[in-house]
This record gives structure tokens, C-alpha cells and sequence, in this order.
């Protein structure tokens, strides 16, 4: 058997839109909250104003008060926002690598009309010394594109981070 | 929580779309022109969230709102939620969402002049039961207009979502229906290079779906990505 193919979200995913999920706390999670912040932009440097972004994370460990998950809608001007606990470092990939620890970090899925399959990338924290020596970040070449990754530090616990789709300043996607 | 560790299969190449697809115009600003970075699967990717009934409550029944039907042909749909190795996938949640029996999205985003029906809101969110199975109760979708190319109309289709077992099997995808004249001309079904890949987002009439006097059954089985059969060295 093989996998069903992915088809686009298209504009209307709202339709099963909760706003309550850009809050990764709301069920009363323990620890630091952060926020994240940006902007997506397309090929053209406009705001994608119709996209679902989700946050997908394993630290901390999910419990009734933390689901580790949350989705957002980017709003008319193509910016999102989250707010959640921060992540811890993680263990990395087994195998021949090593088992260096993953620096903290939040997996990103995209979906949006004109988007037939998500896309995968990550959101890291700048400040984190791990992040030289993460494993993942460590596989993207150049490095000149790895900050596309790492969010940077607006204010205390609040975090920016832009996702370009196509372009100069193109975010890194992962597969997997 | 026992964690499955064993790493998720790759996709089959030509079962699922590109994201360059220029016969579908949205992808052509929406489409990375680097190829994605291949990455090994840590716990970010083989594990996913989990989602519960009672933190996410089920609406299995989208024809019925507030006790009132709407306007349409009634249908069920109901299916299996599969991996690649026909394992089913149970306890996993689905979201559903689609148009009215006109072709009208209940989202101030549809400008398409065909009526809205206050009785039906258009989304729901069923579980899979211990057998992978699912089942929701609707009106078939009514096809509509679109503004990628002159005289673009999309298929009849509901969108579902789907998550499995990690953040690797998330899964958006549409359910088509058998039939219809409109697929062979519809970039977003065609932008799949592999034509039984594409008809298997075709439901099938089911008679034994059916019910009499009630409404018409569709049954559509939806496969997530599948492990490797042991653990892989990388
Ligand atoms: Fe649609």
C-alpha cells in the first residue's frame, strides 16, 4: 500500500479553525512561557494571509495540561504568533553520528493554498548554546542558512522568527 | 509512554503532488525553489501529538445543525484510516471540513454567489475507533468556481486531515467522488504524477453503506505512512 497523496489545504481551512490553539498553555501547562512570533512572506515578499501553521513539540512531555501542539492561522498581514512552554534539550539521532543532544527547538508544519503538501522546518532559540552543535542544524549547507531557523530575541521570553517561502531569504525545509 | 522509535518509510516519489505545480498558479510564489534538507527522524519526528475526545470533542453529524437538517443529498462516509502496511490506525483524530450542496464555503473568504445554508456550518471531527475505522455523516459537496484559469471549477471534495502517529504522518488530503467530469480538468487533482495515486482519492459508492431511505454511502480508506520493518542504521 502507499500512502494517500496530500492535496492542498486551500483558503478555506478556517472553517475548522479553533483561535483557542495558539496557546499551547491553555490547559494550565507548568513552566516558562515564551512567545513566538512572525511573518510569513511568498516569492514576492507579500504576506501569505491564508496559512495554517502548526507547532509540534516533545519537550516537555505531553500531559492533559500541555498537548505539545498548536496551530494558528496567519492573519491579514501574513503574521502568526504562539505562545508556549519552552522546550528543553532533547537526545539526538541514533546511529554513527554520535548521540549529540538536539538543542531546543519546536518542529514547524505549513500548510496553505498553493501548498499540495506541507512543509517541514524548525524553530530554535537564539542564545542556546547547543545550537552549534546540533545535529540537524549541522546538516544544512551552507551554513550561511541555518539562522532562517533560529528564531532571534525580541524582548525577555518573546521570539521572532520569519518564514519565507521561496526566495533570497528562503527558510530551510526539512524532509524526513 | 513507550515510544516507537522505529523511523517512518519515505514516500513513494510520484504518489504525492510537487510543490511546483504551475498548471495550479497559487504554487508559483508558494513553492521553495532549494530542495528540503534530508534530515534523520529524532522524537520531533516520530512521535506526534495526541489529541483526546474529551479536549477535542467529536461533531460526527455535519447535516445537522441545532437539531435542524441541511439542504442537499444526505451521504455517510465511512472508511479506514490504514499505514502502509494496512495496519490500522486507531484513536487518531480527523478533522473534515467542505462547501454546502450549492458550492458555498460558510467562510467570509467564499465570494461565490450561490446561497448559503444557515443549517449547515461545514466542518466536523470524527476519531478512529481501535479498528482504524471512521464514520461521519454529511451532504455531498456541491462543486464550485475558482479563479486559477477561465472556467475553473473544482471537483466535489471534502478535505480531510489527519495526523497518525507522528509529526512524519501528518496528512491533508481531499476525498473526491467517483464520477465526476470535472477531475480530468482539475490542476490540484492532476498535479499527482501517478494516476492510481490519484484515483485512490476517489471514494467508492457503497451500497452497503446505504441506508435506505436515508442517505447514500461513500467508503474511503486513507492510508498514513508506514515504518520500516526494522529499525534503520544512519
Ligand atoms: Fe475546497
Amino acid at each position: 500500500m502507499f500512502a494517500t497523496a496530500s492535496q492542498t489545504i486551500g483558503p478555506f481551512w478556517h472553517l475548522i479553525d479553533d483561535p483557542a490553539w495558539f496557546d499551547l498553555t491553555r490547559f494550565g501547562a507548568e513552566g516558562e512561557r515564551i512567545a513566538i512570533e512572525g511573518r510569513m512572506t511568498d516569492g514576492a515578499a507579500a504576506g501569505v494571509t491564508d496559512a495554517a501553521i502548526e507547532l509540534f513539540q516533545t519537550s516537555p512531555a505531553r500531559s492533559a495540561s500541555f498537548p505539545g501542539y498548536g496551530r494558528t492561522a496567519t492573519g491579514s498581514d501574513g503574521t502568526f504568533r504562539f505562545v508556549t512552554i519552552r522546550p528543553e534539550p532533547l537526545s539526538g539521532p541514533a546511529g554513527a553520528r554520535g548521540n549529540a543532544l538536539q538543542a531546543p527547538h519546536c518542529g514547524i508544519a505549513i500548510f496553505a493554498r498553493g501548498l499540495l503538501k506541507p512543509l517541514f522546518t524548525r524553530v530554535y532559540f537564539a542564545g542556546e548554546a547547543l545550537n552549534e552543535t546540533d545535529p540537524i542544524l549541522a546538516l544544512i549547507d551552507p551554513p550561511s542558512r541555518r539562522p532562517t531557523l533560529i528564531a532571534r530575541q525580541i524582548a525577555p521570553a518573546r521570539y521572532h522568527l520569519d518564514i519565507s517561502l521561496q526566495g533570497d531569504a528562503e527558510t530551510v525545509f526539512l524532509e524526513f | 509512554m513507550m515510544i516507537d522509535t522505529t523511523p517512518f518509510r519515505a514516500l513513494t516519489p510520484d504518489t504525492q503532488p510537487p510543490y511546483l505545480a504551475p498548471e495550479y498558479r497559487s504554487t508559483v510564489l508558494r513553492s521553495p525553489r532549494s530542495a528540503p534538507v534530508a534530515i534523520p527522524q529524532t522524537i520531533t519526528e516520530l512521535t506526534g501529538p495526541v489529541f483526546t475526545a474529551p479536549q477535542f470533542p467529536p461533531t460526527d453529524n455535519l447535516a445537522l445543525t441545532d437539531g435542524r437538517e441541511a439542504l442537499g443529498e444526505r451521504i455517510i462516509v465511512t472508511g479506514r484510516v490504514l499505514d502502509e502496511d494496512g495496519k490500522p490506525v486507531p484513536h487518531s483524530m480527523i478533522e473534515i471540513w467542505q462547501a454546502n450542496a450549492a458550492g458555498r464555503y460558510a467562510h467570509p473568504g467564499d465570494t461565490h454567489d450561490a446561497p448559503l445554508d444557515p443549517n449547515f456550518r461545514g466542518s466536523g471531527r470524527v476519531f478512529t475507533d481501535q479498528n482504524g475505522a471512521y464514520r461521519f455523516v454529511t451532504i455531498k459537496p456541491g462543486a464550485y468556481p475558482w479563479g486559477n484559469h477561465h472556467n475553473a471549477w473544482r471537483p466535489n471534495h471534502i478535505h480531510v486531515s489527519l495526523f497518525g502517529p507522528g509529526f512524519a504522518t501528518r496528512l491533508i488530503t481531499q476525498m473526491y467522488f467517483p464520477g465526476d467530469p470535472l477531475l480530468d480538468l482539475d490542476p490540484i487533482f492532476l498535479a499527482t504524477p501517478d494516476a492510481d495515486a490519484r484515483n485512490r482519492l476517489i471514494a467508492a459508492f457503497d451500497i452497503g453503506v446505504t441506508e435506505p431511505g436515508r442517505a447514500l454511502g461513500y467508503h474511503f480508506d486513507i492510508v498514513l505512512r508506514g515504518r520500516h520493518a526494522t529499525p534503520m542504521e544512519n
